[in-house]
Order: C-alpha cells, then structure tokens, then sequence
C-alpha cells in the first residue's frame, strides 16, 4: 500500500493540469475574443485594421451593451475584410479596463472603443502610454487634451424627453412615474430631468421619483429598485438602467413601462410604452474607417435624432393615438430646432430659476447638469 | 391540479403583494420584509446546499457557477418543453437541478476523486461555468434570450389569505420555489439533527477517519451530499429566470453564489440560520432601495454596501474563540480523505 513519494505527485499533478485546462477552456468560451475569423489569428497583420470594444456589461445584457455589439457586428459587416473587431465583455471599471486595453493593444489593437463613462481614467492612463493608438470613449466628458483620444454620445435626452410624454400621458393627473438611476452623474441627471420636462408638459402637476441603484448591470437589483417604488406607489416606472429588467417589476404590476436602450415591446407588450434606443453602428463603421484612411482625429461626436444615431422604439398599446401625434410633432420640432427642452424658464428643486425665458442651456451646461429640475423627487448629490 | 394551474400562470396574471399598497400592508416593515423574503428565497436554497456540501467535509466554491448553469438550464426548460405550463415548469425546476449536480459531479470527482485541492476546483468551476463561461457559451448556442421565458412561478394567494394584514403578504403570497425552501429547512434540519444518516453525515465532515473506522461510507456520503449540494444550488438559480427576471441575460445571478456561500458561515452550519440570514441580506438590499423610493435621505452607497458589511460583521464574530467553540465549521472542512495517509 505505500506509494512512492514521486509517485503520489504525479497523481497529484494530473488532476491539477485538469482544473488549469477547464479554467482556460471557461475563460476561453466567454468570448473575450470574437473577431471575424479573419486569416492570421495574432492579429499584428499590418495590412489589417484592428479595433478593439471594452463593455462593461455581458454582449446580451438586453440593453446598452447589446446595442453596442450590435453597432460592432454592423460595422464589421460594412468594413468587411478590411477591418478586424474584436471585444471584451463584463469588463469592470477601474484598473481591470486598462489591463484590458493593453491586452487588447498586445494582440494589435489599432484602436478601442470603450462603452462606458467609468473607464475614463483607463483610457487616459493607457492612451497616454499609446500615442500611436486611438481612442473611443463612449459617454465621456472629456478626452484629458490627448490627441488620440475622442468621445462619443448621443442626445438620447431628447429622446428621453419623447419618453416622458408617454409615460406623463399615461399616469393619473398629478401621478408618480418611478424612475430607476443608475448612478448620480451628469449624464443620468440630464436624462432624468429631460424626462421630467416630457412628463410635465403633458402632465403639469406629475413628478418623477429616483431611486439610485447604484450599478449599470444587476438585473435583480434593478427589478428590486423598482419593487420598492411600486410598493411606494407610483403610477409607471422608468428605467436608466442596462437591462430591462425592471420592466418585470413593472410587467407584474400592471403598471406602465418606459425602457432604455432595448425595444422590448414584444416582451412586455402589456405595459409597453416605448424607449430611446442608440444606433452606433454607423459610428464605428466611419471611425474605424477614418484610422485605415488615416483620417482618424480627435472629436466629441454627440449624434442626435437627425443623425438617426437616436431613437424611439415602437410604441406600445397604452399610448394613445393623440400622444403618438405629439410625440411625432415635437420630434420634428426637436430636429429643426423649433424646440428643445432644455429651453427656459427652468426651475430647480428648490425653486431657483436655472435657466431664464428665452435662454437654452448650451451643451456644454447640458453635459454637466448636477442638479434635478423642479418635479423631480429624489437627491441629485447622494 | 388546479393549484399547480395556478402557480403556473402566465406574466401578468401574478397578483402583485407590492400593488396592493394598502393600510398596513403598504407599512415599510411589511414591504421590506416581504421583499427580503422573495429576494432571499435563492439564498435560502443555494445556502441549504452548501451547507449539505461542507457537513460532509467539502468547500464547494463553484457555487455560483452552478447556480448560473441551474438557471440557464431553467431558462432553456420554461423556453423549450411542450405541454401544460404547470409541465414546463416541472421540468425547468428538474433540468436546473440537473444542471447544478452535473456540475457539481466535477467538483466531486475533481476533490473526492483525485483529491484536486478544493479552493482550486470550486473557483474553476465558477469561472468555467459563471457570467463569463459555459452558461453564457450555452445561452448565445440555445438563443435564450430571444424572449422571456413563457412559464414562472406566479405568487399566488394560498387560502384567499394574501390580504391578511402582516402575515398575509409574507406567508401566503409568496411563489412554490419560497414554499419549497421552508420545507426544505424544516426537512434538512430533522435529517441532520434527528436521523442516524444525518449523525453519519456530520460525523464524516468532522472527523472522516473516527467515521471511517465506524463502517460509514466517507467517499459515498462526499460524492451524495456534494451531488445534492449541487443539485439545491441549481434549484436556487433557477428561481433567477423563472420568478425574479424572465429575459435571460448573462451572469443573472449577479454573485449571489457568493452572498450563499458566506451565509453558510454566518449561519453556523445550520439551516433554520442560514435562512434567517438569507432573508437579512434580502432586507438589507432591500432597504437601502425602500427608504429611497419613501424619500429617506440616507448614503445610497452606504445602503448599498450594507450586505457585505454584515457579512464582515458576522465572519468577525463567528471567528471569535467563543464562537468557535460553540458552533465551528466541520472540522475536516476542506480537507481531502485518504484512507492510508498520515
């Protein structure tokens, strides 16, 4: 019964190389990689344009992520050969981008696009360190004054806006739409409050209520954000979220449902009102093609409904023919500029005017909004 | 039959607790509890399975693993099984307990087997089968996420008695799965605690040689309670799909695995703790949430971390001396058995 000392390792070993090869296999399925299957898989092919995509969330988060790898799979369609895209999923915020971003520029990376507002730093970090490479910051503010970086964004606020005459037109007079936030950040504030303007101005006496969930993906948290505001009440819940996940909460309630990112008019055909949705295809395709014309530039693109870079999805039942009109009407409005809903008189929470009649808020104000405007209920610095 | 009918209604067709928003029931105690004991049901059942996988003397840490492959397996049986909806449902509670005791027949025959260090196989699994792995691999193969899955476990009022105030909502409005959970306690402590099988099972988690020499199978109680683990771990994912969010989206479970994992310390070992645990962290997630939507200007970050702050709390207490003593973990936990080693 005695074993050799050498032996037992041996024994010991095989089954550890077999954990090692499982681990790699699990990481290896997770579609750290898709590319296109073009030819040479090192992709230091010079003849060939690498781009690389970071996403925060999983590629079918059914919401903001989704949209961007479907913006991806349509600009490898239009670049075809000539360019390869690859991505990474489920990348946090934080130290972990940039390591993924240089993983990404080790295999060839000619340029990355970055889907989230937290990997700001990384990409400074990293871009400061890779000159010769470009960068794409989806919902950034700022490029840091390095030349290979851009930002990217899209004017969903009015789109949002659109939303919000939906969702005011299908509460109760006076009612409660319930809103779940992911982060307190400009960029969710603004759609809040654009939202809000929506609300109101079908609805004058209706206000929005803000939970922060703090997170961009959690499905179970978003649904339990929007529990606690049904619990409390409110007439139809909102979501800023990644996944639509609290469209169930809303779905189980009976309640309204204004989505983001995702048309799940079909999943929740019930309590369906509508969403604004990104198209960032067309995007990807052009900037991709400006670094193999080497035209690349810096920029900070903020596409609008005009660019048709944002979008309503379908309506659902619950609106009405007449708030379809308005809604028709005021996106016309929206793109030739007879209106904008940041447009003054502009009231704050606590009953400041902002924003005086006959004033619009500039982008720049708009970009960096850190106060809720008046109908909002909930805190803007939490 | 008609019961079965009933829980296994459509979307929409669920009586909602939270809509009902009425006198006493609307309380914030209510609702926070009400919440905490929905969103801890798969805790609960996650938990219960650790705890039967560490009783006998094995760390399973690819828990959250087999959660997520008990939930897409769950996904994939409500999508794609014919037949009455009370059918379908059936078999996505089966396929995602298969799922999750596929899985963890790996880990078992990885550590009981060939004696693979198990921090090592357990965070294996987790990442071959997690957010990022085989159940993502799986659910783009099966398209699961091209709708909702047709078929959940509805709340439904037992005895008309959902509107009972207090009680009404907390325990006769809850869904078959959060049903099942408390039988499953009740059941698991009198198997620990009041059968010889149970006594053979604690005896080979805390001393696997003593119970050797006593004539108790080691490895089959390891390979059965390890498989069981599994199996209850899978049954806690899918309540994931089927109960809380139907359109399946990757990494669903959100690291709950982890959350049941630590319950398993911070209950002693013991199931009626692991459930009261399990629906404190529900409580406390919830919340957070609650006294936003109530306009209670507290830290949302704050609120947001209170889980993982009990959880330090209760790892810190429970590593005390005093604590130790009176309720440790099994005392071979982690440590593989050889028969003729020394």
């Amino acid at each position: 019964m005695f074993r050799s000392t050498s032996e037992r390792r041996r024994r010991r070993l095989l089954p550890l190389a077999l954990v090692a090869v499982l681990a790699l296999l699990g990481a290896g399925c997770g579609g750290d990689d898709s590319g296109d299957d073009s030819g040479t898989g090192n992709g230091s092919g010079d003849d060939v344009v690498t781009a690389g995509f970071i996403y925060i969330g999983p590629i079918n988060d059914g919401g903001w992520t989704q949209a961007h790898e479907a913006g991806r799979a349509d600009a490898a369609e239009t670049l075809g050969d000539t360019a390869e895209l690859t991505y990474k999923e489920n990348v946090p915020e934080g130290p972990e981008a940039a390591q993924a971003m240089r993983d990404m520029i080790a295999d060839g990376a000619d340029i990355i696009f970055a889907n989230s507002f937290g990997y700001g730093d990384a990409i400074k970090e990293v871009a400061a360190e890779h000159p010769d490479v470009k960068f794409e910051h989806a919902t950034g503010l700022d490029t840091g004054g390095l030349p290979n970086v851009a930002t990217y964004f899209g004017a969903s606020e009015d789109t949002i806006y659109l939303t919000g005459l939906a969702a005011g037109a299908a509460i109760p007079e006076g009612g409660t739409v319930g809103f779940v936030a992911p982060f307190a950040i400009p960029e969710v504030i603004r759609h809040i409050n654009a939202f809000q303007v929506g609300v109101a101005e079908v609805n004058p006496t209706a206000t929005t209520k803000v939970v922060w969930t703090n997170t961009w993906f959690d499905p179970e948290t978003e649904r339990q954000a929007a529990d606690s505001l049904i619990a409390d009440g409110v007439d139809a819940i909102a979501s800023g979220q990644d996944s639509p996940a609290s469209g169930e909460a809303a779905n189980e309630a009976g309640l309204p449902f204004v989505g983001y990112d995702s048309d799940q008019s079909e999943n929740l055909p019930e309590v369906w009102l509508t969403a604004s949705l990104y198209h960032w295809g067309t995007y990807y395709a052009e900037r991709i093609q400006a670094v193999i014309d080497g035209t690349w530039e810096t920029g900070d693109y903020y596409g609008g409904i005009a660019d048709g870079f944002v979008s309503l999805a379908p309506f659902g039942d619950l609106v009405t023919q007449e708030t379809r009109d308005l809604i028709g009407q005021r996106e016309d409005d929206l793109v030739s500029g007879d209106f904008y809903e940041f447009a003054g008189p502009l009231v704050d929470q606590d009953g400041t005017e902002r924003v005086p009649e006959g004033e619009s808020m500039s982008l720049e104000d708009i970009l960096a909004m850190d106060w809720f405007i008046d109908g909002v209920d909930g805190d803007a610095s939490p | 039959m008609s019961g079965l009918l009933v829980l296994a209604s459509t979307a929409g067709a669920a009586p909602d607790l939270a809509s009902s928003g009425r006198g006493v029931n609307s309380n914030l105690f209510v609702v926070i509890a009400a919440s905490a004991i929905f969103y801890g049901t798969p805790l609960v059942l996650a938990g219960l399975g650790e705890m039967l996988t560490e009783r006998s003397g094995i760390l399973n840490l690819g828990l959250e693993g087999m959660m997520l492959m008990g939930a897409v397996a769950a996904t994939w049986g409500s999508l794609n099984v014919g037949g009455p909806g009370w059918f379908a449902l059936v078999a996505a509670l089966v396929a995602a307990m298969v799922a999750g005791a596929l899985v963890a027949c790996v880990h078992a025959v990885l550590v009981i087997g060939f004696r693979v260090e198990q921090i090592v196989s357990g965070l294996a699994i987790t990442i071959l089968a997690g957010g990022a792995g085989l159940s993502s691999y799986l659910a783009g193969s099966w398209d699961l996420s091209r709708g909702p899955v047709p078929h959940r476990l509805g709340r439904f009022d037992v005895l008309g008695l959902g509107d009972l105030p207090v009680v009404g909502p907390l325990l006769f409005r809850q869904n078959l799965l959060t049903y099942a959970s408390w039988l499953l306690v009740a059941a698991l402590w009198w198997y620990l605690f009041r059968t010889r099988r149970g006594l053979h099972l604690r005896a080979v988690g805390e001393s696997p040689a003593t119970a050797d020499a006593m004539g108790i199978p080691v490895e089959r109680y390891r390979y059965g309670h390890t498989i069981a683990g599994g199996a209850l771990a899978g049954l806690g994912g899918a309540f994931f799909p089927l109960a809380i969010i139907p359109l399946w989206s990757d990494g669903l479970t959100g690291g709950r695995g982890w959350i049941a994992l630590a319950l398993v310390i911070f209950g002693f070992w013991r199931p009626e703790l692991i459930l009261v645990g399990a629906y404190l962290f529900g409580a406390s997630a919830s919340l957070g949430l609650t006294l936003q939507a109530r306009g209670v200007e507290v830290s949302p970050q704050l609120l947001a971390s209170l889980p993982y702050l009990l959880t330090i709390v209760v790892l810190v207490a429970v590593s005390t001396g005093w604590a130790r003593r009176r309720v440790g973990a099994p005392a071979a936990l982690g440590t593989p058995y050889e028969r003729e080693s020394r």
